[in-house]
């Protein structure tokens, strides 16, 4: 890691074809990764691109750095997934989602992770089908879900998963199961209604458009035609428009008015008008808006039940699926660790549950201490604190420190229940201007209501003849469709913009809010840097060893999953055990090894004291001769090693700011933004960070206390807070904050916490996902003023009498068509003057690539 | 114009014929995958067979 530090401020100024050859990530200075392309040496900018890029051409698929139009995420290297990928290959836990067809060939369903582009499906197909012993691979690039079917005597799953992980795509088996079929089916009825709907507009327009202009058409010819419109119609009317009447009736039963309501009214009072006057022979005919009005509402929910599916998939992916894996003490009391499906654990099992987990199971706490969340079961945001004997429940996400649990109860699914939840929640919660666009269209469509009967009441007192024809001319004209797309039409398409710019949306109040916030407030590790640590120097004392304090630090942190508790554990081999251990987030951690109590962390946590004893020499804290001596001691931070007698050792910890942090952080700065950084680290890493990035308003050493706060101190001045942060110790603050975006590679409790989730590590997606959310707010405003004043232009002049039937027909069509396509213009959103963004930097690369 | 007489009910068997078409295409997947196809036809496929001839079903 350390060759990655830099002190170049120009570092993310460098020309983007400077980027990754393979991510298009910025190269930091220093790193050497080449690679071989079509007689050319290109650069990437770490080991995990380099071995992609090298096995993707290889295999002799180097066409995909030629085809593809979006990057790719930087491949992670997750040593603990490969090694579960094993698990996949026992027939138990290929029960639940392998199909067996004959003797050894198998089929089974995959889900796809870090699809961008239609490349990258040919890529994984390719790669796949090479495979020796697969017989068919198929991808499907809406879903991005995979069927793989291969002979299992020649060559097992988990090789199949491996395979594509070597090109940098994760690949998870799951159970398509019943919500798939149900979906499907959905989905096929509506494309049905959508066809019929749109064949029968279509073709009775072909009638309607001579009716409407031609003057030498003979009776018979003009009542051929109302007879085939009538016929083309009936089936639009009663198959298509059905969910609507479906929806009307629930409605009513329920003494709600909803969008449904004055649809099937309108619908309904117009066909059987058309009807009336096609037996009676005088009179108009509604037919071409019938049929119009039904097929553009038709398009409007067909659009929004996609956008819906695809947000809700994506959350289906974060949540890591079955078949989970957990640790299992097999010989407890003794610690030897094994990993096994939660499908295989047993009653009475004992289970190692590290902080940042799920508990697979109901259980009892055999030992440790720490605070566990139930909010994904409760509601109740704050950890209930657990201790020996205490009861946990499966499904809980376990905060603080490791636990070793008795398993009492198998929930049949706890985790994927938890996962149901999400979704639950994904998709049922309205933002709050969806709601208030549903309450103003409920009072419209009384007003409506109101105002038809009014007024048929006051031209059956003028002239009788006309009352049928100027209520269903009100009926049509009004465009409650308009009113009723113009939120979700937005809404859908924002949300589809951002999942593929990379910022997932779990909560549906967040764009909404996101659009209206005044200040963003970051965490340091791991969301403005890599968040992977490394330790850079250890400073043994008192007469201990250095290979000595790093053993006993390793043990120390052996069930964390915390960036520093990583590093420390890195490249140390586990002699000692350490029990007892408790973890105190934010601050530290302590136990016991051999009898002698440890306490590693802060160095005020470690020493127990207020005065914490200043680092060795090159703390830049508040140290101005500091910073020459080692030129990237600005990065380090201090973590503190005691025990009984007192300080043992330092460890310096360094971590380098993501190389795209100032550009999109200046571009935040641009939208208005007021930025914050606030961290638990030492000062002396803050602040370094801080001037890396451009943040002038930085606060180091903050509690998770602190934080909240600190968030709450702006909320008091009026600010809406928006928090970016990636730990479990940032859980409390997201759930503070108005709005809250978690890192996609941090942990599973930030996530649950947050309203959003960053996919990729590209911060410049903030910037974007700002500029996009103040778009879509502006758009919808569009609409609802457009909706609105269209209405009160029309209804009067309908209601006098003024509006032909056709002119009405074209009115209703056109206000609704013009919602639609107003909120689609989200769709092709991008942000202008910004960082290089993805495309750019793929057609800049490609320009550079020979043979195009 | 007596023509429109016979063009008209043609119309009709026309929209029920294309209806039958599209609800068919619609039960038999042929709208799983919208965007799929059209990228797939593009990438060319250039390289060599796989090397042990496996037959792919």
């Amino acid at each position: 890691m350390g060759r990655f530090v830099s002190n170049s401020p120009g570092l993310t100024d460098a020309p983007s074809f400077s980027g990754c050859f393979h991510c298009g990530l910025p190269v930091p200075d220093g790193a050497h990764y080449p690679i071989q392309f079509e007689g050319q040496t290109k650069q990437t900018c770490c080991r995990g691109c380099q071995a992609v890029a090298q096995t993707i051409i290889d295999s002799g698929q180097g066409a995909y750095y030629t085809h593809r139009t979006a990057l790719p995420a930087t491949p992670q290297q997750a040593e603990a997934e490969l090694a579960q990928l094993g698990l996949y290959d026992l027939p138990e836990i290929q029960e639940s989602f392998v199909r067996v067809e004959a003797e050894n060939i198998r089929e089974a369903a995959l889900i796809l992770e870090n699809i961008v582009c239609a490349a990258c499906i040919w890529l994984n197909e390719r790669h796949i089908a090479a495979l020796p012993g697969v017989l068919s691979v198929e991808i499907n690039y809406a879903t991005r879900r995979a069927r793989v079917r291969w002979d299992n005597s020649r060559i097992q799953l988990s090789a199949i998963l491996k395979a594509v992980s070597d090109i940098g795509y994760i690949a998870h088996p799951f159970d398509p199961g019943r919500s798939d079929d149900i979906y499907k089916r959905e989905r096929n009825t509506a494309i049905k209604r959508l066809a019929i709907a749109g064949l029968g507009m279509m073709q009775v327009m072909m009638y309607a458009l001579p009716a409407y202009t031609a003057t030498d058409m003979t009776d018979e010819i003009r009542l051929l035609m109302r007879w085939a419109s009538l016929i083309l119609t009936i089936p639009v009317v009663g198959y298509s428009a059905w969910p609507f009447f479906i929806g009307a009736w629930r409605d009513l039963k329920r003494r709600t008015l909803g969008m449904d309501v004055p649809v099937a009214l309108g619908v309904g009072t117009a066909f059987v008008a058309s009807v009336y006057s096609t037996f009676s022979g005088h009179g108009e005919v509604y037919y071409d808006s019938v049929t119009m009005f039904i097929f553009l509402l038709l398009t409007g929910r067909f659009l929004e039940m996609n956008a819906r599916r695809r947000a809700g998939a994506a959350v289906e992916e974060l949540v890591k699926l079955i078949p989970a894996a957990t640790t299992r003490l097999p010989n407890w009391p003794s610690r030897d660790e094994e990993q096994v499906p939660v499908a295989r654990l047993a009653v009475g099992d004992h289970i190692l549950v590290r902080p940042g987990e799920t508990l697979p199971a109901d259980g009892r706490v055999v030992e440790g201490d720490s605070a566990v969340s139930e909010a994904m079961l409760t509601g109740e945001s704050l950890p209930v604190s657990k201790s020996v004997d205490a009861k946990v429940v499966g499904g809980s996400l376990n905060q603080a420190s490791p636990l070793v649990v008795r398993v009492d109860k198998l929930g049949a699914d706890t985790r994927l229940a938890s996962i149901v939840r999400l979704l639950d929640r994904a998709q049922s919660e309205k933002p709050r201007i969806g709601q208030l666009a549903d309450r103003a269209a409920a009072w419209f469509v009384g007003l409506l209501l109101l105002i038809t009967v009014a007024v048929g009441l006051a031209w059956y007192v003028i002239d009788p003849s006309k009352v049928l024809w100027i209520v269903v001319s009100i009926l049509v004209v009004t465009c409650p469709c308009a009113l009723g797309l113009a939120t979700p039409a937005a809404l859908t398409t924002a949300t589809g913009r951002l999942t593929r710019l990379g910022l997932l949306t779990t909560r549906g109040h967040a764009l909404e809010t996101l659009a209206r916030a005044t200040d963003l407030v970051f965490d340091k590790t791991g969301t403005l840097t890599h968040g992977r640590l490394s330790v850079r120097r250890v400073v043994p004392m008192n007469g201990h060893s250095a290979s000595e304090v790093r053993a006993v630090a390793a043990a120390l942190e052996a069930g964390s999953e915390h960036p520093i508790a990583k590093a420390l554990r890195e490249g140390v081999a586990l002699t000692h055990s350490a029990s007892q251990i408790r973890n105190t987030p934010g601050r530290g951690v302590e136990g016991s090894i051999d009898g002698h109590s440890y306490r590693l962390g802060s160095p005020r946590f470690a020493t127990a004291s207020e005065t914490p004893p200043a680092p060795p020499a090159s703390d830049s804290g508040g140290h101005p001769k500091d910073g020459h001596k080692h030129p990237e001691s600005g990065h380090e931070s201090w973590v503190a090693l005691a025990d009984e007698s007192g300080l043992i050792a330092w460890f310096a910890l360094a971590d380098t700011p993501r190389a795209d942090a100032a550009a999109s952080l200046a571009a935040l700065q641009q939208l208005g933004l007021r930025l914050h950084l606030v961290s638990g680290d030492a000062e002396g890493a803050v602040r370094a960070t801080a001037q890396q990035v451009g943040i002038a308003d930085w606060h180091a050493a903050a509690l998770p206390e602190d934080k909240l706060a600190y968030v709450k101190s702006l909320q008091q001045q009026g600010r809406i807070v928006a928090m970016v942060g990636d730990g479990i110790n940032d859980a409390p603050v997201l759930a503070g904050a108005q709005v809250s975006i978690a890192m996609g590679e941090g942990a599973d409790v930030a996530q649950a916490a947050a309203d959003m989730v960053m996919l990729g590590s590209r911060l410049a997606t903030l910037a974007e996902g700002v500029a996009l959310a103040r778009k879509t707010q502006r758009i919808i405003r569009e609409n609802l003023g457009w909706a609105l004043g269209y209405n009160l232009i029309a209804i009067p002049a309908a209601a006098l009498g003024y509006v032909t039937p056709w002119l009405a027909g074209i009115g209703m069509s056109a206000s609704s068509l013009l919602v639609v396509l107003n909120a689609l213009r989200l769709s092709a959103f991008r942000q202008p003057a910004d960082a290089p963004s993805a495309k750019a930097q793929v057609s800049v690369m490609q320009s550079h690539v020979p043979g195009i | 114009m007596d023509i429109l007489i016979l063009l008209i009910p043609l119309s009709l068997v026309l929209v029920g014929v294309i209806a039958w078409i599209m609800l068919w295409a619609a039960k038999s997947g042929q709208f799983d995958d919208l965007e799929g196809p059209g990228h797939s036809v593009i990438m060319d496929d250039d390289s060599p067979p796989k090397p042990d001839d496996t037959p792919r079903s």
